[in-house]
């Protein structure tokens, strides 16, 4: 058991297991290299896989070469668009609660007619050898019609500029929402705008009448990437009898089933794939990039090929997040009450349509209660890569413009930031502006907990130094999820789920299990299952996996609870009914001498019956939003325009924290995402539209070293819709330290930080600008 | 009645209704009978072919997102709500 325990308020339940530190069941594997991630596969025989991506961000594709790659030895194949079917456009949703536009998606993996971006797939070679695929793929001609790219969403909107899609619909309804597509004959709407809707409450224009102060602005955001260690990796196996097996490091085996099974034509239970563990997704890792293309790869080479991404390919082929522009118009009374929000948000989807747009309008005024607004949100195509989920995705964007918007507002009004939004915060049973009503969520509460901390109430001194504070709003996932608990003779419990286990999943899952049934977790074996031997499971996303998976694992237990007491009854030839359990104790209810422990009964299970299994398949309702609020000091060196961390404490209500130091490691995780967000990481392009920083080097991400320990605070305010109160805790903590850090960079040297990041060069620029220099 | 909220963009069809009272005790029945009343609606929110809302369209009835879409019961005084559903990381 960990001895650290992190700050805790309002735990209002107190469970044997629920709550606790155990220490995770795979680390030791994790620790000592025996654990097996995307690229350890090594199968006999195996190929290697290499992408051919397009040099240019903007082309049609005449045509592809292959005969002179496909003459060097060692090399037994190459592959194109040509080899699968054309997917359909049409919007498939794959019953993993995710929407996929998998003729998108396809042309995504590889390019079918034009290349869109730089770095776009293009064709793919299997040799005996990565330097033999390497020499082969240089030897592939392809003959292309470079085109002007778009590079931004404001030059993609813009009537003469280049089109991505010909066929591309410009939809105004939220059915469409990855964007469309005009039938065959249609004439084009040569448009780059995927897709535009806007949400209404009240009446705005009253609103901002009876509004005694007003705060404008407009924030822009650039591209940035999920930045997960380990690239994408596959392995696929294609058999002589036509089944297919794929080891690959995903958020969901079953995502990368049925979307391979999809892109080539093939049944779903002819594909089996083997979730490996995973260096890190965050969003990222929900869609396939590698997998279809290995499995091409192996169908017509007939042996099995590895694929595995350099980091210039994970880059500039697989999907940061979107750049966005975006404009707030707030308005409150004289008293500090919000009474009317204009928004509108331009999110670049990258090559196809899908922006995480409307998640980033849904969230960016969800904990307030606003009575008019009206938000506006449009998604647009660009020639840059396609966008991709990234933690929380559209939300830190959208809350960085709110989030300093109502620093400015608060000030304006002479208001304490977080007393401002104590006062606006939405209750239980208020209307959010895109219309449904806020559910039970602990927003006072953590605001409170803010006010309350060690942190906001210790004086910041220092010159050019200051403290912000913003606020966060994340609408968690569920989904489709099982799990199956085996008993075992000695009394051990093996539990297999459906959920890769990204952030300490296995021992959460466990735990539900081990509470259930009253017997250590040390008594629970944990494990991932394939795609052949656990039913469906939505993807490792949406901060829904405590909850879904949560659900199906505390469901399965109680299945393995209620056969205990049915053997135990058939032992003591009573009724059911009259046997209790209590603590892994079975125990007739009138008779105190008739008592079996789980252990005794696992040990007589198959005299009395056969093995014990319980299952669980589950797609529960009520996840529940999440909420965040950041208090952050920072120091700004004047000469070099540098901004350090000095201080940060990240406060959450986490419904009720299974495993708290997991929690406390989501928080701080998402914090310094966030913080690398706010501070040094972009997609930086030249006009060409290549990509200028394709390695860590120069894609900086935060390190240990440039960081303070990141302070959290957990609120328990129950989720009344999980049995032991659960709400998602991965991804709110990435939505408001852009924010935070922009309104502490404010407090500290007076300049409005608009445009993220917040890099040395744009901090003296603007207090250059501020200075008259 | 349960209380169906239209989507701005479709308040069009709706004679600028913000909200329609409809009929009904799932989702499915609202939905049919908010074509009735104000025919055209459907085809913006429903995929007919496979009887089931489109894939990137949430419903959300009192407040919750429901996970099984046209299946949904509603209650009497249920407010509905059809959101573009969001997608996580």
């Amino acid at each position: 058991m960990l001895e650290y325990k992190p700050n805790m308020v309002l735990s209002n339940e107190e469970f044997n297991v629920i709550g606790t530190n155990p220490i995770r069941h795979d680390g030791a594997d994790k620790v000592t290299g025996r654990a097996k991630y995307g690229a350890d596969t090594k199968l006999a025989g195996m190929l290697y896989g290499k992408i051919l991506r397009s040099p240019h961000a903007h082309a049609i594709i005449k045509s592809i070469d292959a005969s002179a790659a496909e003459a060097i030895p060692g090399v037994y194949a190459v592959v194109t668009s040509a080899d699968w079917p054309e997917t359909s456009i049409k919007l498939t949703d794959l019953a993993d609660g995710a929407i996929h536009n998998l003729g998108f998606l396809s042309m995504n993996v590889l390019a079918r007619g034009k290349a869109l971006y730089k770095g776009h797939a293009v064709a793919a070679v299997a040799a005996v050898s990565p330097h033999a695929a390497e020499e082969a793929m240089a030897k592939i001609k392809v003959d292309y019609e470079v085109l002007k790219p778009v590079l931004s969403a404001e030059e993609a909107m813009k009537p003469d500029a280049p089109i991505l899609h010909e066929r591309l619909a410009s939809v105004s309804s939220p059915a469409l929402r990855p964007g469309g597509i005009l039938e065959e004959n249609a004439e084009s709407m040569r448009t780059n705008i995927a897709n535009e809707f806007e949400f209404k409450l009240g009446d705005v224009e009253q609103g901002f009448k009876d509004a005694d102060f007003i705060v404008e602005k407009e924030t822009t955001t650039q591209a940035v990437h999920q930045g997960y260690i380990e690239p994408q990796a596959a392995v696929a196996q294609w058999q002589t009898d036509g089944k297919l097996t794929i080891w690959s490091s995903s958020q969901g085996q079953f995502t990368v089933r049925d979307q391979t099974a999809r892109f080539l034509g093939i049944r779903v239970s002819d594909v089996k794939a083997i979730p490996m563990e995973i260096g890190g997704g965050f969003g990222a890792k929900g869609i396939v990039y590698v997998e279809p293309i290995a499995a091409l790869l192996s169908r017509k080479s007939g042996r099995a090929v590895k694929v595995q991404l350099t980091r210039p390919e994970v880059f500039e082929g697989t999907g940061p997040t979107s750049g966005t522009k975006i404009k707030v118009k707030l308005g409150a009374t004289k008293d500090g009450k919000l009474i009317a929000a204009e928004a509108e948000l331009v999110y670049e989807a990258g090559a196809f349509p899908g922006s995480p747009v409307g998640a980033g309008i849904q969230c960016m005024m969800g904990q307030y209660d606003i009575p008019n607004g009206h938000l506006v949100a449009i998604d647009v195509v660009i020639n840059r890569p396609k966008a991709a989920a990234y933690r929380a995705p559209g939300a830190p964007a959208s809350a960085f413009c709110m989030e300093t918007a109502m620093d400015e507002l608060a000030e304006k009004l002479g208001m304490d930031p977080l007393e401002f939004r104590l006062m606006n915060s939405a209750k239980e049973g208020v209307r959010r502006v895109t219309g449904p009503m806020t559910p039970k969520v602990g927003y006072i509460e953590t605001l409170q907990a803010a006010k309350d901390h060690q942190h906001y109430n210790t004086k910041l001194e220092g010159k050019h130094r200051g403290r912000g504070i913003a606020s966060g709003w994340w609408a968690n996932n569920s989904g489709p999820s099982s799990a199956v608990a085996v008993v075992n003779s000695d009394g051990t419990v093996s539990l297999t789920e459906g959920s890769p286990d990204i952030g300490g999943s296995r021992a959460a899952m466990a735990m539900h299990v081990a509470e259930v049934l009253g017997i250590p977790v040390t008594d629970i074996k944990p494990q991932v299952g394939d795609t052949d031997s656990i039913g469906f499971t939505s993807n490792t996303g949406g901060s829904s996996v405590t909850f879904k998976t949560g659900w199906a694992c505390y469901q399965a237990a109680q299945s393995v609870k209620k056969q205990m007491a049915e053997r135990a009854a058939k032992i003591w030839e009573i009724p059911e009914a009259d046997v209790e359990y209590k603590d892994a104790i079975l125990q007739h209810k009138s008779d105190p001498e008739l008592k079996l422990t789980f252990k005794q009964i696992a040990g007589r299970m198959i005299p009395t019956g056969g093995p014990i299994v319980g299952s669980a398949g589950v797609n529960p309702p009520g996840p529940g939003p999440s909420i965040a609020v950041h208090v952050v000091d920072v120091e700004v060196d004047t000469d070099t325009g540098k901004v350090e961390i000095l201080r940060y404490t990240a406060v959450q209500d986490a419904g009720k924290a299974i495993h708290p130091a997991y929690v406390e490691g989501q928080i701080q995780g998402g914090v310094v995402q966030g913080i690398g967000w706010a501070l040094n990481e972009e997609y930086v392009y030249n006009d060409d539209g290549a990509m200028l920083n394709t390695s860590f080097l120069d894609y900086r991400m935060p390190t240990a070293l440039d960081l303070p320990m990141i302070d959290t605070v957990i609120v328990e305010i129950a989720n009344p819709m999980h049995p032991y109160g659960v709400r998602g805790v991965g991804e709110v903590p990435i939505v408001p330290p852009m924010a935070a850090i922009s309104n502490a960079i404010y407090a500290a040297i007076g300049v409005r930080m608009n445009d993220l990041p917040m890099s040395p060069d744009k901090v003296l620029e603007a207090l250059w600008a501020k200075e008259g220099k | 009645m349960p209380e169906v909220w239209i989507p701005p963009k479709l308040q069009q069809l709706t004679g600028n209704k913000q909200q329609v009272q409809v009929e009904g005790s799932t989702v499915r029945q609202l939905v049919n009978n908010l074509e009735k009343l104000h025919p055209g609606i459907k085809e913006f929110l429903c995929d007919e072919m496979e009887d089931d809302l489109f894939p990137g369209i949430a419903v959300i009835v009192d407040g919750e997102t429901s996970q099984i879409g046209m299946l949904q019961k509603v209650q009497e005084n249920s407010e509905v709500h059809f959101l573009p559903a969001i997608g996580g990381g």
